[in-house]
């Protein structure tokens, strides 16, 4: 699949901000504290830059509000409504603590609940789709679940470390979800490697009782809309070394970091923690780029994949 | 409204038949060459004199071998919007623009609703979806709604622009929850069958699988056979010809 850095950016950026609003929402995080009030600030602030990336994805974005009304069956537009009534209690609840320095804990639970389910709603968008079977399971919601909980987690470290204050809590719960979200990222690059979707060219065309089927002629010689949005593979070869990259930047330079913040000094710890956020989001703008370049769709078995 | 009709009355559709088509993509011509100038938006074309010329089409023909050895067999294989009972395209659309017609099935796109974000045509598995990029809208077969009902015309021209410029009759159309119309008919008779079963789409169109062809070597005559001339013997005055001729080769 093509991997558009709208989408990449609006996954990571949004991610980010959900994760982190909901780490303050339960109270992981004094929403009265400095890295509260700055928290709320800079979740709003990716989450809002977020939505602002996916509309550049589409072709009529002054029609995007329509894009609220088909919640019945449509993922994409569940999570449309659901990022809007989010902004409801999360809104409610910055104002308390930004502008009043008070936790208004009914809006900031519910809102860091409504986090966690638009992002479920946004992995559900790939994860419902049949035609990409990398994508079609369980463990998709799980990765970007964990991803949002783990890199919000990070930043609320950041801001207590650049702030502060907080206590050794959040560090170390940190230091957990990464674990979590690390096995359940190998678990979905396992299954992504190992399984067949259950779609074949034989299937595709018909003719599998003929014998196999190779594709002789495609319909023109050049690029169309389908080969280039789902046919993409410029990166494939490279992904062995990008999915080290993830996991380097993604995960072992954040861990060290959080390791380090938790047995170093208030400057240390900032500035190790800085560095680790910085590296975070280059690792999971890395993994949401492969999570597109390397995902086959079944059209290509009309265009000569073997297998989906 | 993007939730499927529970039934739809008639189920219009196509039926092509794989063992007719030539493969002259005489249909895609004439889909395109109708479509560009009928229902919504013009169906544009990126660089069309240049290097890299690409466009939007809405039925294509892939060319396909299948088998091995001297049962190989070249199949041509239009492909176009199948008109799913279960269209996946709709139910991901979030505004409402792609919808399934209650009365005769036809899936559509209102493309005055589209936002152009593309997930109808990630969600189907024939790509039969194509985002216009000059438009910003998504463009797909719309069963020449636009003829089939059209009045002012003949009754012979109220098919797809596909099926009325088939020059081998590869295509119909008709409907195919009537088991008594022509193609079901069709379908019947040659065990006419779904693309991807598998992905759970329910097609209307029916593909008519290639009759079981006569083998390579069986269809030539037996002088064309490879090694055939050495088994030939000629009889009369051309029998004492080839005599003497071999008595001096």
């Amino acid at each position: 699949m093509h991997p558009a850095l709208s989408i990449i950016f609006f996954t990571t950026l949004s991610g980010l901000g959900y994760g982190l609003a909901a780490v303050i929402g339960v109270g992981l995080v004094d929403g009265a504290s400095a890295a509260g009030r700055i928290g709320y600030v800079l979740a709003l602030g990716l989450i809002a830059g977020g939505l602002l990336c996916s509309t550049l994805h589409l072709g009529h974005p002054e029609r995007a509000w329509r894009a609220l009304t088909q919640w019945r069956t449509s993922w994409l537009s569940r999570e449309g409504v659901l990022a809007v009534i989010t902004f409801v209690p999360l809104g409610l609840a910055a104002i308390g603590s930004v502008f009043l320095a008070e936790v208004w804990v009914l809006p900031a639970f519910l809102a860091a609940v409504l986090c966690l389910v638009t992002v479920y709603s946004t992995s559900m968008i790939y994860a419902s789709l049949k035609t990409v079977h990398q994508w079609h399971c369980g463990l998709t919601s799980a990765v970007f679940l964990t991803f949002a909980v783990s890199g919000g987690l990070l930043l609320a470290a950041v801001l207590e470390a650049l702030t502060g204050g907080g206590s050794p809590t959040v560090p170390m719960l940190a230091l957990i979800v990464f674990g979590v979200a690390l096995v359940v990222k190998v678990m979905w690059w396992r299954r992504a490697g190992a399984e067949k979707g259950p779609s074949t060219i034989e299937s595709a065309t018909g003719l599998g009782p003929l014998g196999l089927v190779r594709l002789l002629d495609r319909p023109h010689t050049s690029e169309n809309y389908l080969t280039r949005e789902m046919g993409f593979r410029i990166a494939r070869k490279h992904s062995e070394v990008l999915r080290r990259l993830v996991f380097l930047a993604g995960f072992a330079v954040p861990v060290l970091a959080l390791v380090l913040a938790l047995i170093s000094a208030q400057t240390v710890a900032a500035l190790a923690l800085v560095t680790g956020v910085l590296s975070h989001v280059v690792g999971i703008l890395i993994e949401r780029w492969l999570f597109f370049a390397e995902a086959r769709h079944a059209v290509m078995l009309y265009y000569g994949d073997k297998t989906a | 409204m993007t939730e499927l009709p529970r039934k739809t009355d008639k189920k219009l559709g196509l039926v092509i038949d794989l063992d007719i088509c030539v493969g002259c993509h005489a249909c895609v011509v004439n889909c395109k060459e109708w479509n560009t100038g009928g229902y919504g938006a013009a169906l544009s074309d990126q660089n069309p004199y240049g290097d890299d010329p690409s466009g939007t089409w809405l039925n294509r023909i892939h060319t396909y071998e299948a088998g091995e050895g001297a049962d190989t067999r070249v199949v041509h294989f239009p492909k176009s919007c199948l008109h799913c009972d279960d269209a996946p395209c709709v139910t991901v659309c979030p505004t409402g623009a792609s919808y399934k017609r209650a009365d005769d099935g036809i899936v559509l796109v209102d493309e005055s609703m589209c936002i152009g974000c593309g997930l109808c045509a990630w969600a189907c598995p024939y790509g039969a979806r194509e985002m216009d990029l000059a438009e910003g809208v998504m463009k797909k077969c719309t069963l020449c709604v636009d003829r089939i009902y059209n009045e002012a015309f003949e009754e012979v021209d109220r098919v797809p622009a596909c099926v009325r410029t088939c020059p081998a009759n590869a295509r119909h159309f008709g409907d195919l929850a009537d088991p008594t119309s022509d193609v079901s008919q069709m379908v019947a008779a040659r065990g006419g069958i779904d693309l991807m079963p598998e992905q759970g789409t329910k097609p209307v169109n029916k593909y008519l699988p290639p009759r079981k062809g006569t083998p390579i070597g069986e269809a030539l005559p037996a002088a064309h056979r490879p090694g055939g001339e050495d088994d030939l013997s000629a009889t009369g005055f051309l029998g004492w010809v080839d005599d003497m001729l071999s008595r001096f080769g």
